[in-house]
C-alpha cells in the first residue's frame, strides 16, 4: 500500500511539474473569455450555455489528460527504461502500475475540482450581473449543486478511461495505446444503439457480433447526464449509483488484466 | 549458501516481424557466487552479460533455468531490499533533482524521511555528487548520471550489488572511484558482481572470474588461478655471465636477450624446472637477479576463450 501510495505521489509531482496546470489555466481562460462573449450575444439561455460548455470542456480537458498521460504513464518508463530504476526496488509490478494509475486518478481528482471551481465561479458571477427578471426564467439556478452529479459520473468516466489507457499500455505502442483508448472512447459513447442492433438489420450473426461488442466495450453513454443536469431535469440517484457501480466493475477488470499482462512482460 | 546462484539459465529472444525466431541470447548459464565476494562478469559485446543482468533482476523471463539470489527465487520483492542495482547506461527521470530521485528511492526502500535524506546525503557524497544534488538530472552529463545510477544501486547497503558495465561513460578519476568504491564494498562484506568488458578493472578488482562468449559460458574461476594454469614460462635474468658461459648461453636457451649493467635475460620454456636451471648457471659462476612467470595476461586469456567460443544457434 505504501509503495503504491508513493508511486502515486510520484505521478502526481510528475504532472503538476509538467503539463497539467497548463491545461487548467488554459480552460479557465477559455471558459470566462467564453461566458464574456455569450452573455453578450445571448439573452436568457447564457446560463444553460456556460454550463453546457463548461461542462462539455470540462469532459474533454479531462479525457486529453487521461488518454495521454495515461498511455505514457507505463510506455515512457519502458521505453526509456528507466523501469529497470523502479522494478528492481522492493517495489511488485502490481504496485508499480496501481501506484501509477492511483496517481493519474489523484491528478485528474485535482485537475477537476479546479475546473469545477473555475465553473462555478463564473456562473457566480454571471448570477450576480444578470437582472432579477431575466434570473425567474432560467429553468434551474445558476450556482446549482446538482451539476456536480454530472462532474462525479464524469470523474467516473475519466478513471474508466484512464483504467482503458493503462490496459493498452501495457502491451502495445503509444500510438496504438492512444489510438484504441480514444477509438473505445468514442465507440462506448454510441454502444448503447448496438444492443438495438436487432430492429436496424434482421442477420442473426451480425446481430449477435453486436451484442458482444456491446457488451465487451464500455458502456459509456449513462456517464453523460450534462444535458439533463443543464435543464434541471432531476437525475435518479439509482442511476448514478448504477452507473459507480459499472464503472468500478469495469476497471476492476481492466486493472487486474493489466496487471497480469505487465507481470508477466520482458523489459528489454 | 552462494549469494548468487545461477541453474542452466538460458534466453530466447524472438527476432524477426513476420517470421519470429527464437535467437538464443543466453545458453545454459550456470555461474554461483559466493557471499563477498567481487566477481567479475567478463565478455565481448552482445555476450549475454546484459541479459543475465536482467534476468538476474527478473526484468525478463528466462526461457529455461532458474536462478536465485540469496537463497531466495529471483523476483522475491522482499530480497529487493537486500540488494542493489545498476543498470547499463541507466535513465533516470530528468525533471528530478538527484536528490528527489534518490529520496524517493530511499523511501521505496522503506526509510523514513528523516532516514532517507542522511542516507541520501551519504550516498550522494560517496559518489561525489554532493554539489550537484539540486541539479535536475535533464542537467547531467553521462557519467554523472553513471554516478547517480551507482548511488541509487549503494542506496540501501546491499548485501549484494550487481552493476552492469559500472566504469562505463567515466573519466579516468571516475574509474579509480568507483574501483575504490568496489573495494569498499568488499571490505564491508558486500557481495559485487560486475560485468565489464575492460579487463584491468577485472584483474585489479575481482576475487574470481567468468567468461561468458557466444551466449555460453566460456571459463570461470580464480583469476590467479585460471592466469596460473596459462603459464607461458618464465624470464630469468642473470649477470656476472663468465665468458665461458656467455657463448654457451644462446645454444642452451634460445632466447638471450642482453640488458643493461651487464645483465642477461633469458627466456625459459613453462617446464623447464627453474631450480635446476638457476643452481647449474650459478655453479658456471653468474649470480641471479630476478625470476618471473610469464603469464598470459587476463587479455591474451579472453582472447583465446572468446575466439574459440563456438557460434550460438539461432532459428531453433
Ligand atoms: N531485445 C532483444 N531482442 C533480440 N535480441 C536481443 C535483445 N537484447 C539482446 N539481444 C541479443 O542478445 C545477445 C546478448 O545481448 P546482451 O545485451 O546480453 O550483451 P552484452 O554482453 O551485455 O553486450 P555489451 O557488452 O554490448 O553490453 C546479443 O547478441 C543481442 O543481439
Ligand atoms: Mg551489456
Amino acid at each position: 500500500m505504501r509503495q503504491i501510495w508513493l508511486g502515486a505521489n510520484a505521478v502526481f509531482r510528475e504532472s503538476v511539474r509538467d503539463r497539467v496546470p497548463y491545461s487548467i489555466v488554459v480552460f479557465a481562460v477559455l471558459m470566462i473569455a467564453a461566458s464574456y462573449l455569450i452573455s453578450q450575444l445571448t439573452a436568457g439561455q447564457d446560463m444553460k450555455i456556460i454550463k453546457d460548455l463548461g461542462l462539455a470542456a470540462l469532459s474533454i480537458f479531462g479525457l486529453l489528460i487521461a488518454v495521454f498521460i495515461g498511455v505514457g504513464l507505463v510506455t515512457k518508463e519502458v521505453e526509456k527504461r528507466s523501469v529497470y530504476g523502479l522494478l528492481t526496488k522492493p517495489l511488485s509490478r502490481a504496485e508499480f502500475l496501481l501506484g501509477k494509475y492511483a496517481g493519474l486518478v489523484m491528478t485528474l481528482a485535482v485537475n477537476l475540482a479546479v475546473m469545477t471551481a473555475a465553473l462555478y465561479a463564473v456562473l457566480f458571477f454571471s448570477n450576480l450581473m444578470a437582472p432579477e427578471g431575466l434570473r425567474q426564467s432560467w429553468e434551474a439556478p445558476a450556482v446549482d449543486p446538482r451539476m456536480l452529479t454530472a462532474i462525479v459520473l464524469i470523474f467516473a468516466e475519466l478513471m474508466l478511461v484512464t483504467a482503458l489507457a493503462l490496459f493498452f499500455s501495457t502491451f502495445t505502442s503509444p500510438l496504438w495505446a492512444t489510438l484504441l483508448t480514444l477509438g473505445l472512447w468514442v465507440a462506448g459513447h454510441f454502444n448503447s444503439d448496438l444492443r438495438n442492433f436487432g430492429t436496424v438489420v434482421d442477420s442473426a450473426p451480425v446481430i449477435w457480433l453486436a451484442r458482444v461488442i456491446y457488451y465487451v466495450i464500455p458502456n459509456l453513454a449513462p456517464f453523460d447526464v450534462k444535458g439533463e443536469v443543464v435543464h434541471g431535469i432531476h437525475v435518479a440517484a439509482r442511476h448514478v449509483a448504477y452507473t459507480l457501480a459499472y464503472a468500478a466493475v469495469y476497471i476492476g477488470l481492466l486493472l487486474t488484466a493489466s496487471v497480469t499482462i505487465f507481470g508477466r512482460r520482458d523489459f528489454k | 549458501m552462494p549469494a548468487i546462484e545461477t541453474e542452466a539459465l538460458t534466453k530466447d529472444y524472438l527476432v524477426g516481424f513476420w517470421r519470429p525466431r527464437p535467437y538464443r541470447a543466453l545458453d545454459g548459464m550456470t555461474l554461483s557466487v559466493e557471499s563477498g565476494e567481487v566477481f567479475g562478469f567478463l565478455g565481448p559485446n552482445g555476450a549475454g552479460k546484459s541479459t543475465t543482468l536482467k534476468l538476474l533482476m527478473q526484468l525478463i523471463f528466462p526461457t529455461s533455468g532458474s536462478a536465485r539470489i540469496l537463497g531466495s527465487p529471483v523476483g522475491d520483492v522482499a530480497v529487493r531490499r537486500r540488494i542493489g542495482f545498476l543498470a547499463e547506461n541507466p535513465y533516470y527521470y530528468d525533471y528530478l533533482t538527484a536528490e528527489e530521485l534518490l529520496t524517493y528511492f530511499a523511501r521505496l526502500f522503506g526509510y523514513t524521511s528523516a532516514e532517507a535524506k542522511t542516507r541520501v546525503a551519504s550516498v550522494l557524497d560517496q559518489v561525489g555528487l554532493g554539489a550537484e544534488r539540486r541539479m535536475r538530472l535533464r542537467s547531467f552529463s553521462k557519467g554523472m548520471i553513471q554516478r547517480v545510477g551507482l548511488a541509487q544501486a549503494l542506496l540501501n547497503e546491499p548485501e549484494v550489488v550487481f552493476l552492469d558495465e559500472p566504469m562505463s561513460g567515466l573519466d579516468p578519476l571516475g574509474r579509480r572511484d568507483v574501483r575504490d568504491l568496489i573495494l569498499g564494498l568488499r571490505k564491508r562484506g558486500c557481495t559485487v558482481f560486475f560485468s565489464s568488458h575492460i579487463l584491468s578493472d577485472a584483474e585489479a578488482l575481482c576475487d574470481r572470474v567468468a567468461i561468458v562468449a557466444q551466449g555460453k559460458l566460456a571459463a570461470s574461476g580464480r583469476l590467479n588461478a585460471l592466469l596460473a594454469f596459462e603459464l607461458q614460462g618464465w624470464e630469468l635474468v642473470i649477470s656476472n655471465v663468465p665468458e665461458a658461459l656467455a657463448a654457451t648461453l644462446p645454444a642452451r636457451f634460445g632466447s638471450v636477450t642482453s640488458l643493461s649493467h651487464g645483465r642477461v635475460a633469458l627466456k625459459l620454456a613453462a617446464d623447464a624446472e627453474p631450480d635446476r636451471v638457476i643452481s647449474t648457471l650459478r655453479a658456471e659462476g653468474a649470480s641471479v637477479e630476478s625470476l618471473n612467470p610469464i603469464r598470459h595476461s587476463l587479455e591474451d586469456f579472453f582472447m583465446q576463450h572468446v575466439r574459440s567460443a563456438p557460434q550460438r544457434a539461432t532459428g531453433l
